[in-house]
């Protein structure tokens, strides 16, 4: 009854069940925060946009991003992904996502930033393969957008959570440049 | 022969309803298992509702040897959402973020790793420019870390494995409670 095997289990069981609860409580401890994120992003500069060989069209953007998202810092909080996407919808697709800028802050020091810079990703218009002859991508001219800022944080332990910041009132030029 | 005997006798002085009893609360402990694996593909939706994290191709979110809890609904799938992926022709599954996103009836996503420079057409199937939702396993919604470094020393050095199986089994036969 008081082997050493019995005890020792005792002992396990007993720390890894007080473990879990730990790991579910920080992780509820979330749901305690109500963030109040601020996020701003102008495009400055259109720098190029082309129809490549291919047939889809390419824009190079200058963007001046600034945001400030420490307040979705809690203990629990392991780092913070945002990204900005460009975000449109085309005759032949309903909503298309494209990521233009991301990074990844470790810490609440660094949740307050601002970022003068061209999209770090391509922004093209891709058609499908499937059937390039009747969908070329050459959608983006006169296009309206949004930019919108994404965050998704991920938690030292337990569930992570998304949220997004939309700014409307984007357009492409009607001619390449 | 008598040595036969003697073995015999004393596997009979063993009381046979003491090993019944080991048996069954074995194949208890077993079923038990089976089931929570099962019922959670249920509630999930997904085929593998538990994932361990094996590349570095996520860090700093997610290290080598973390688990992911996954949920597959019906909601469609957006850019920056984490994804677990399997590409036709290989065996292991991939955990990436939702990098860009087509909506053409039915969502073709294009993945990429936040610790990647690019995104993952290289990693894809030969010719195959986006992911469909038939290679999606499910989105990870829960994150608990460094759990699934047993999974991975036990797939790595199978002798721990069997070790570890053969000392259990001993365990449960030879208690005396």
């Amino acid at each position: 009854m008081h082997s050493f095997s019995y005890r020792a289990n005792a002992v396990v069981t007993f720390a890894v069940t007080i473990l879990a609860v730990m790991c579910g409580m920080a992780s509820l401890s979330d749901n305690f925060n109500s963030p109040s994120p601020t996020a701003d992003v102008k495009v400055l500069n259109i720098n190029w946009f082309q129809k490549q060989p291919n047939g889809n069209d390419e824009v190079s953007l200058t963007l001046n991003i600034s945001a400030d998202l420490s307040s979705l810092f809690t203990w629990n909080t392991k780092q913070v992904f945002v990204f900005v996407a460009a975000e449109y919808g085309t005759p032949q697709n309903a909503l298309n996502q494209v990521s233009l800028w991301d990074g990844i802050i470790q810490s609440k020091e660094h949740a307050k930033f601002w970022i003068h810079t061209t999209n770090k990703y391509r922004f093209t218009d891709q058609a499908r393969c499937s059937m390039p002859l009747f969908a070329s991508g050459n959608n983006l001219r006169g296009k309206d957008f949004n930019l919108t800022l994404h965050w998704h944080i991920m938690p030292k332990t337990g569930k992570m959570f998304a949220d997004k910041i939309v700014m409307t009132g984007y357009s492409l030029p009607e001619e390449y440049r | 022969m008598g040595w036969l005997a003697d073995s015999l006798d004393s596997i009979r002085t063993l009381q046979i309803r003491h090993v019944l009893t080991q048996v069954v609360s074995l194949g208890m402990i077993v079923t038990s298992a089976l089931i929570i694996w099962k019922g959670l593909m249920c509630v999930t939706g997904s085929e593998s509702p538990v994932v361990v994290v094996l590349s570095g191709s996520m860090e700093p979110g997610f290290k080598r040897g973390d688990i992911l809890f996954l949920h597959m609904s019906t909601d469609p799938i957006r850019a920056g959402e984490i994804v677990v992926f399997n590409v036709d022709g290989r065996e292991i599954p991939i955990v990436h973020r939702v990098h860009e996103r087509q909506d053409t009836g039915e969502v073709d996503i294009l993945t990429k790793g936040d610790n990647n420079f690019g995104d993952d057409r290289l990693l894809y199937a030969h010719g195959q420019l986006w992911l469909q939702r038939h290679h999606i396993m499910g989105r990870a919604v829960g994150f608990l870390p460094y759990v699934g470094w047993v999974t991975i020393i036990m797939t790595e050095k199978p002798i721990i494995k069997y070790l570890l199986i053969g000392a259990l089994g001993l365990l449960v036969i030879t208690s005396k409670e």
